[in-house]
């Protein structure tokens, strides 16, 4: 890069060989050898999966490390001074005022009993760049880009009173108010459902476009980061896999591991379609129910096959959840009928057999929680075999064992606890025990939601397989349409608790498409460049200050 | 197990220590505890260690005696109170509804009302046995432990693997005791271990107001009773007496630290006032 | 706590409406309480086994004196009839007459119940300022020895019984050192300056009691905020740690740290009933002991009363400070 006088002129920030460690009994080494240069105006996008080291990079360049880390080498220049080695005072001038940091969850970020505006501009202040009129000028002048309702009331708004994707859009707002030459946004999007997403990502796109505002975008989803990111760097377990423009990554990836992640994402895989038509498992009729006294569902009629995935597919607070809950008889039903296999399916747990229980099982979102912190994962799965079969302890063992190896763990597992086990490890552990009891349907609530991409395929990949096994039916809970043409064969679109499109994922997800699912559909960031940009004429015709829509609650 | 600190070490020996001479009582004091050995309040020597008290008795000898009496009584109403207020804890935090508001309501009249009070109320017109002072005491103190046993089993009832249970058909009483109950076990014992203190510290009130344990017996509280006209003439025999409930006290502190000290989930812990 | 009673007797309201009717409830709630506690109270002294009349007059007593005692302490009489006649006189200010004195308890019950306040109120006065520093200290200093040293000597305090840092204190300033007088009897009459000297040692006593507890919430509130990860947010934005304490930390924490100052201050009501015993103070608490002890049952139930509903307030008002501070609540949805 060239500057006036036609010399090279240094980059923004240059970080040199980067090694950052978890202070502990065995040192963990969390970042090793990383550099890379920013110039002005650029946008970098590190990608990779959780443990990765992404986040710790990003915190990093703000000379801030959380407890229990600590920097053994490396060089971070940031417009020639070296952050690594400033005092605590030299990094309070920077920070806020010319690199700034944009976090993952907005609602931990801000402060409960401040107002919004008065922490969006608080760095301006503080460093004295402005003085309150103008800070807050230029505030509520943020606040309009972002599409913020109201700009004057959002000012004095507290952070409990307005939705998380506002509060996102605060948080940009907050660390663009002083102006900075850089900002690192850490999974900013993360938590948040796709269509607010775009709403994010164009602002996003927007603002640094405009303010030639250099940027790290730190992700683990490649499509958010490719529309945004002009070099990709791809990490995992802390050291450098590729690096590359966003187009060579895309389309030429040198390393196995980036072609994996691409893979991932692209989503080659199907599930194998059922050549007949095959009995019907579940019957669903005129379905409505309340969830903490709110009425949630309304008028579900919903039809799941044997050995066929019925994909539920909805924004969050569409029911999606209740839906599932009700199905294992965990809440009860207000109105309408369940048969399971013609047979009537009482709607509460206490009115149902244990043949009942046995049929139906659950596989839930977040593992973690779904596995007892202190029993031992054999005793978990014998549980379950305990209670659903008639096997003796010696058969019950095998068989745990043989359910482990079926779903690709290793038989030692048994004896261990689940906090030695790994996110992705725990999930099949609850996909065994789920097994154990030889079900028809297995409700899987989002359960690759919080796995990593690889790790979530693989899963994926097991569940596709164990239906072709067993013959299983899986009733699908997602917000992901990726997942949805992985897994399943039938989709059914769920918005404000009814369902307004049901059908095989073909004919459901193609045209002729009803607004709501043509915007669902659309708003998924594909794995091309241009994509955003593309988008651009969809909010501006449709949904910024139309007429108010279960959309626009964000 | 969490780790164990050389800093917790004194306070572990300590507790281990009273136990012992609480066990071994009768072999470890030197006279009977009500036997008059000399002049009221004679000075240390060989046949009385710590001196006489204020009947002329062995000072030592009531003391080690006092150091069973007190123990035991607070070890059994510490025990009714944490088996009361656990098992209606957990069944108010797991079933929530009605069962939850009975119980919780029942529980806030109750400790709503200052414990001292209640209980020299109580305790002023009942007869003061033992059965009476170890009941009125456990049922108060259970109060608290019912606060925390219900925050700590709607926490740990929230999760999953809760669900999961409910959905093999488990019944109440399997959740609680194989589910909830080990998750809730470090919290548990580490409050049990300060009520344990709150008890002592109460018990030994009451006796010192003479709403107690009755004379002869003695304890802790009683002791510093018979002894406090002795502060007027520079006698220090009162303060032995609650010296050692103070040594005691720390002791268990330093006991519930090492318990909590490496709890991973903080179940509960935004409830624990 | 006090909320769920009224639960069913208030509405849903909104906004700042919401604030006053979740404190309009607590007090009603409050109310209900002390109704069920008179009740108690009345309930434990006068229902349970044991003959009044018999235990004031003696074993050895006649029937016939027994009988006229009953009949002039009005004991022939139903208990219910008796409890809404003791109730109905309370709210009139009238707490019934003392079996002993044969006067109008009300007089005396006001009167030592100003003693104890004043004697509640002076530790007050003391024990915040200084727990609050301390637990600021330990915070500015944490996990250095001024934190550790402070840490232990409040865990230290709380451990220690009234009756013993009572006597100690006596021992050491009374007996030893001459500093200052044992028995704190204080007169209507006496100048200031002597009835400050007067409660100097039991005020310190029950300074030690309630220290502990409260310089460690505030400690525990203090970092609790401060590991929040709005303040880390804070730091990244370049604020001064100054400011982050300031701006950030302290609206957070004051709220929990109020709260636990009022819940020990409610706790005195106990911790006098012991201290006034021991320095022998004119107060509520020795007034009830000493009644216990008499058998004289009405000035029982009168100090009850008053040391209850005192406690009741007091944790009535920790709610509603609990509540205030909480910015979700304050500022509505």
């Amino acid at each position: 890069m060239l500057d006036s006088s036609g010399t090279v002129a240094p980059p923004l920030l240059a970080v040199e060989q980067l090694h950052i460690v978890a202070s502990g009994k065995p040192q963990r080494t969390l970042v090793e050898g990383i550099s890379f240069s920013l110039n002005a105006g650029e946008v970098l996008g590190l990608i990779g999966e959780s443990g990765a080291g992404k986040s710790t990079i990003g915190q990093a360049i703000l000379g801030h490390q959380r407890e229990g880390m600590a920097v053994t080498g490396g060089r971070i220049l940031f417009a020639g001074q070296d952050l690594l080695r400033s005092s605590e005072a030299q990094l309070r001038r920077i920070r806020g005022k010319r690199i700034a940091y944009v976090a993952q969850s907005a609602g931990a970020a801000f402060n409960p009993a401040l107002t919004l505006g008065e922490q969006v501009v608080e760095a301006a202040r503080v460093h004295g760049l402005m003085d309150a009129q103008a800070a807050r000028e230029k505030a509520l002048e943020l606040f309009r880009r972002f599409s913020l309702p109201d700009p004057e009331q959002f000012f004095l708004r507290y952070p409990h009173q307005v939705s998380g994707g506002q509060l996102q859009r605060a948080m940009i707002a907050m660390a663009l108010c002083s102006g900075p030459d850089l900002i690192v946004f850490d999974e900013p999007t993360t938590a948040l459902d796709v269509i607010t997403q775009l709403g994010i990502l164009q602002a996003i796109a927007g603002v640094i476009r405009e303010a030639g505002v250099a940027a790290i975008y730190i992700s683990h989803d490649l499509a958010v980061v490719a529309q945004l990111a002009d070099h990709i760097m791809v990490l995992r377990h802390g050291r450098r896999v590729e690096h590359g423009t966003t187009g060579q990554i895309l389309h030429a990836p040198a390393h196995a591991y980036t072609r994996d992640l691409l893979g991932a994402e692209r989503a080659g895989n199907r599930p194998q379609t059922v050549q007949s038509e095959t009995a019907p498992l579940l019957t669903i009729q005129s379905l409505s129910a309340r969830y903490h006294h709110q009425p949630v569902l309304h008028g579900i009629c919903l039809n799941l096959a044997k050995g066929r995935t019925l994909a539920l597919i909805g924004e969050s607070g569409s029911g999606k959840s209740t839906l599932g809950k009700v199905v294992c008889g965990l809440l009860a039903a207000d109105a309408g009928s369940m048969t399971l296999e013609g047979m009537t399916l009482p709607s509460t747990l206490r009115q149902r057999t244990r043949d009942h229980l046995q049929r139906i099982q659950m596989i839930h979102q977040i593992p973690d929680n779904a596995l007892n912190p202190k029993l031992l994962i054999g005793d978990q799965v014998d549980r379950a075999l305990r209670t659903f079969t008639t096997l003796n302890r010696d058969q019950r063992q095998r068989r745990v064992m043989a359910l482990l190896d079926r779903v690709g763990l290793d038989g030692t597992i048994a004896q261990r606890y689940p906090h030695a086990l790994s996110g992705g490890q725990k999930q099949r552990v609850c996909i065994a025990r789920a097994l154990a009891a030889e079900p028809e349907l297995i409700v899987c609530d989002e359960p690759t939601s919080a796995l990593d991409p690889l790790v979530a395929r693989d899963v994926l990949a097991l569940l596709r397989q164990l239906q072709q096994d067993t013959g299983v039916s899986y009733l699908f809970i997602t917000h992901d349409l990726h997942v949805v043409k992985e897994i399943a064969h039938d989709v059914a679109v769920l918005c404000e608790g009814r369902i307004i499109r049901q059908g095989r994922v073909d004919e459901a997800l193609g045209a002729p498409l009803d607004d709501y699912t043509r915007r669902l559909v659309e708003a998924v960031p594909q794995l091309r460049q241009d994509w955003l940009a593309e988008m651009t004429g969809y909010t501006s015709s449709s949904v910024s200050t139309a007429a108010p829509s279960p959309l626009h609650a964000y | 197990m969490p780790a164990l600190k050389i800093s917790h070490l004194p306070g572990i020996v300590g507790l281990i220590l009273f136990m012992a001479i609480g066990l071994f009582a009768p072999w470890l004091s030197p006279h009977a505890p009500d036997q008059v050995i000399g002049m009221a309040w004679d000075v240390p020597s060989a046949l009385a260690p710590l001196g006489t008290d204020n009947l002329g008795r062995d000072l030592l000898s009531r003391l080690i005696w006092g150091t069973r009496t007190s123990l035991s009584v607070t070890a059994v109403a510490a025990l009714i109170a944490f088996l009361a207020g656990t098992t209606l804890g957990f069944i108010a935090g797991v079933c929530g509804g009605w069962i939850d508001q009975l119980i919780s309501r029942v529980n806030d009249v109750l400790m709503a009302i200052p414990t001292l009070i209640l209980a020299l109320v109580i305790l002023a017109t009942l007869p003061k046995t033992l059965g009476v002072i170890i009941l009125v005491l456990g049922v108060l103190e259970a109060t608290r432990i019912l606060r925390v046993a219900r925050a700590l089993a709607a926490d740990i009832g929230a999760m999953e693997f809760i669900e999961v249970a409910r959905l093999r058909g488990e019944g109440l009483v399997w959740i609680l005791l194989r589910e909830i109950l080990p998750n809730a076990l470090p919290i548990l014992i580490a409050e049990f271990a300060m009520r344990f203190v709150f008890i002592l510290l109460f018990l030994s009130a009451l006796s010192f107001l003479g709403l107690g344990i009755q004379p002869p017996t003695a304890d802790w509280g009683g002791l510093a009773r018979d002894n406090k006209d002795g502060i007027l003439f520079g006698i220090w025999a009162a303060l032995i007496p609650g010296a050692a409930i103070a040594i005691l006290a720390l002791c268990i502190n330093t006991l519930a630290d090492w318990l909590l000290g490496a709890n991973t989930r903080a179940w509960g812990a935004r409830h624990h006032a | 706590m006090f909320m769920a009673l009224t639960l069913p007797f208030f509405g849903r309201a909104t906004g700042r409406n919401r604030l006053t009717s979740m404190i309009a409830r607590r007090l009603v709630a409050g109310l209900l309480m002390l109704l069920a506690i008179s009740l108690l109270i009345f309930a434990g002294l006068n229902l349970l086994p044991g003959d009044t009349a018999t235990a004031i007059l003696g074993q050895s007593a006649t029937p016939a004196a027994v009988q006229a005692l009953k009949l002039q302490l009005g004991l022939d009489q139903p208990a219910g009839w008796r409890y809404l006649h003791w109730l109905g006189g309370v709210v009139q200010g009238d707490f019934g007459v003392s079996l002993t004195s044969r006067e109008n308890i009300s007089v005396a019950l006001w009167e030592r119940l100003k003693n104890t306040l004043f004697l509640a109120g002076s530790t007050a006065l003391v024990a915040v300022p200084v727990a609050l520093t301390i637990g600021f200290v330990s915070v500015r200093f944490h996990g250095g020895w001024v934190d550790t040293l402070l840490n232990l000597l409040t865990r230290a305090a709380v451990a220690l019984p009234e009756f013993f840092s009572g006597y100690l204190l006596i021992f050491i300033f009374s007996m030893s050192l001459a500093w200052l007088p044992s028995n704190s009897s204080v007169q209507v009459d006496m100048p200031v300056s002597a009835r400050l000297m007067a409660i100097t040692l039991p005020v310190l006593t029950l300074v030690l009691a309630v220290l502990g507890h409260m310089s460690n919430m505030t400690r525990a509130a203090l970092l609790s905020a401060q590991r929040s990860s709005y303040i880390d947010t804070a730091v990244l934005k370049g604020l001064s740690p100054m400011r982050v304490l300031w701006r950030h930390v302290l609206p957070n924490a004051w709220g929990p740290i109020i709260n636990v100052i009022v819940l020990n201050m409610a706790y005195l009501m106990v911790g006098v009933v012991i201290v006034e015993n021991v320095f022998v103070y004119p107060g509520l608490g020795q007034y009830m002991v000493d009644s216990i002890s008499k058998r004289d049952i009405p000035v029982v139930q009168g100090c009850a009363l008053v040391l209850s509903a005192v406690y009741i307030l007091l944790n009535l008002f920790a709610d509603a400070v609990a509540l205030l501070t909480n910015p979700r609540i304050r500022h509505g949805t």
